[in-house]
């Protein structure tokens, strides 16, 4: 998980302080994952026609565990910031434990009922993009191009 | 005299309040733009009191609304300056104009020909070429455009080879701004005996166009990027041309006799018009065409020069923006694209709507262009002679806060970034 810097920003939109929590702008700020893995098992890239956002996205695993996550691309705050955070998330994971967050993250944003024993950690700093529905698709981008790559799918377009 | 508080009077939605209290300020008029109130009430009037399908019927009713649809053609003639050897026809949009081309004029053409576009191309101005390629093995050469976001004519012109059946371009670029000299390239497509095409939708709602003297074969355009309904497209062309080339659509309208063997096709133009057209749009669009010239094309074009200088000299001093647009703002009036590397579009879009602005972000539909740009998306407001300096203040103010949010301008570490990046 980001460690919080001090308070520092001048918040002077505070409507606009549910969507960009502080972590969110950390993540952006340094995302986590950039680095290249040296074996890749899964991978698939994602793409937002609407908006031109890209993601790549490569997972290592290990005894059954995602031990190494890579992505890259462009996009917004969200879209980065949600990518980063599943980095820090899935490492050490099953692939059965990635796949309830993921799952938990889309209920979140299509405001469904969630498993409230799993553990989101940064991701609940994306609750507050389901009050801006068009940026939702920006959050679940990395996510949606994860559960591609466990299928096996090389490319995924979300509409 | 053009007086932009009366005119913006004109106009219901400019009263309307976002997010509670925030007044709206429009600036994606380059996707579409607002619509007068007489245009709105002219769909009304259509429905309420002479709504009737047009061209067969003997009542009164289909002869007004005939009356009124057609005039609506002669309109369109004196607004684009046709001669008599020139048409119009209705489509839904330019899209559809240039579709109805590619597909049109492409029954003739053979494996090899070649389509001249050019890099600056909105995707309806590509993709129906790359439909068109699939079908005749055509081939599509896309004309460079130099690093001042200007098109670059010698090497267009060295792209015309004998092949060169048709040279497709944008007037005016929706993302770069940047208007094409047409006549330039007429000349070049005449002495080589291509079709000249212009998309013209960025260009028609804010400067005189003048086709014959242009010098093109073709003119398309959009009713709802100039005070009219959506819906309603322009396709002006050479009659000779339209009279040679295949149907697009085939149904009602466009035949003159139908048999359980065959067809033979209407005269031009509503051999292009199969099945009813959008008859109300259509005429509530000849209401926005007496509007717009009631106002003045070179007022209109006055006012938008004049208000894009007033917010580039204001954009200028947040000088880790890049505006994508040529050093001369008579190339690009009423279009500014930017970006920096740092503050994505989409977050400074929904940041300024917190404000009731509205401006576009994202890669316009213009995904080749922004592969040339170096960048994923951009932002753009564009602006039309409804909008004013005031609310390019508040606009300026707005992408202020955006910029304070993500602090920019104030972190050392995110400023040299910036620097660093466009200095690539």
């Amino acid at each position: 998980m980001i460690q919080m810097k001090e308070k520092h920003q001048s918040r002077s939109l505070p409507q606009l302080d549910e969507l960009y929590k502080e972590i969110i702008l950390e993540h952006y700020r340094k995302p986590c994952g950039r680095e290249p893995l040296d074996k890749v098992d899964f991978c698939a890239e994602g793409m937002n026609p609407l908006c031109g956002d890209e993601v790549k996205l490569s997972l290592q695993l290990k005894d059954n565990k995602i031990s190494k996550v890579h992505i890259e691309g462009h996009g917004c705050s969200i879209s980065v910031a949600s990518g980063s955070i599943l980095a820090d998330m899935l490492k050490g994971k099953t692939i059965d434990e990635a796949k309830n967050i993921s799952n938990c993250l889309k209920n979140i944003m299509h405001d469904k009922e969630t498993d409230s024993k799993i553990d989101l950690g940064d991701l609940e700093a994306l609750e507050g993009v389901k009050k801006f529905p068009v940026r939702i698709k920006c959050a679940l981008l990395p996510w949606t191009t994860f559960e591609e790559a466990l299928i096996g799918h090389e490319h995924v377009e979300i509409s | 005299m053009f007086d932009v508080n009366k005119i913006r009077k004109d106009f219901p939605i400019l009263e309307r309040k976002i997010w509670g209290d925030k007044q709206l300020i429009y600036l994606d008029n380059a996707a579409t733009t607002q619509k007068p109130k007489i245009v709105i009430d002219a769909i009304v009037q259509y429905y309420e009191t002479y709504n009737a399908n047009i061209h067969r019927g003997v009542h009164k009713l289909a002869e007004e609304a005939t009356a009124a649809y057609e005039n609506v053609r002669e309109k369109v003639k004196k607004y684009v300056s046709c001669d008599s050897n020139s048409e119009i026809v209705f489509t839904r949009n330019t899209t559809e104009s240039i579709n109805l081309l590619a597909y049109s004029l492409g029954e003739s053409f053979s494996e090899g020909d070649e389509i001249l576009l050019t890099e600056m191309e909105h995707h309806s101005n590509i993709v129906p070429w790359y439909l068109l390629r699939n079908r005749k093995k055509v081939n599509i050469k896309f004309a460079p455009i130099t690093d001042q976001y200007e098109l670059d004519y010698e090497k267009l012109e060295k792209l015309i080879t004998k092949k060169t059946k048709v040279i497709s371009i944008t007037h005016k670029s929706n993302v770069l701004g940047t208007v094409n000299d047409i006549k330039k390239i007429a000349k070049l497509a005449k002495t080589n005996g291509s079709i000249l095409i212009v998309d013209a939708a960025q260009s028609a709602p804010h400067m005189k166009i003048d086709f014959s003297d242009l010098g093109c074969d073709f003119l398309a355009f959009s009713s709802h990027k100039m005070c009219g309904p959506t819906g309603v497209g322009l396709l002006v062309g050479k009659k000779e041309l339209f009279e040679k080339m295949s149907p697009f659509l085939g149904g009602g309208e466009m035949i003159r006799k139908v048999t359980f063997e065959d067809f033979t096709t209407n005269d031009v133009p509503w051999k292009f018009e199969a099945g009813t057209p959008n008859i109300a749009d259509v005429i509530a669009f000849g209401v926005a065409l007496d509007y717009i010239q009631k106002i003045g094309l070179d007022s209109i074009y006055k006012h938008e020069i004049e208000l894009t200088q007033y917010a580039l000299t204001k954009l200028r001093k947040f000088d880790f923006l890049k505006i994508y647009a040529p050093a001369d703002v008579n190339k690009h009036a009423g279009i500014i694209t930017f970006a920096n590397p740092v503050v994505h579009p989409h977050d400074i879009a929904t940041i300024v709507d917190q404000e009731g602005i509205a401006i576009r972000a994202g890669h316009h539909c213009a995904q080749p262009l922004m592969k040339k740009l170096g960048v994923s998306a951009t932002s753009r407001a564009s602006l039309y002679f409804y909008n004013t300096k005031d609310e390019i203040d508040v606009f300026i103010g707005a992408l202020q806060k955006a910029f304070d949010y993500f602090e920019l301008g104030a972190c050392k570490e995110l400023k040299e970034k910036v620097g660093e990046r466009i200095s690539k």
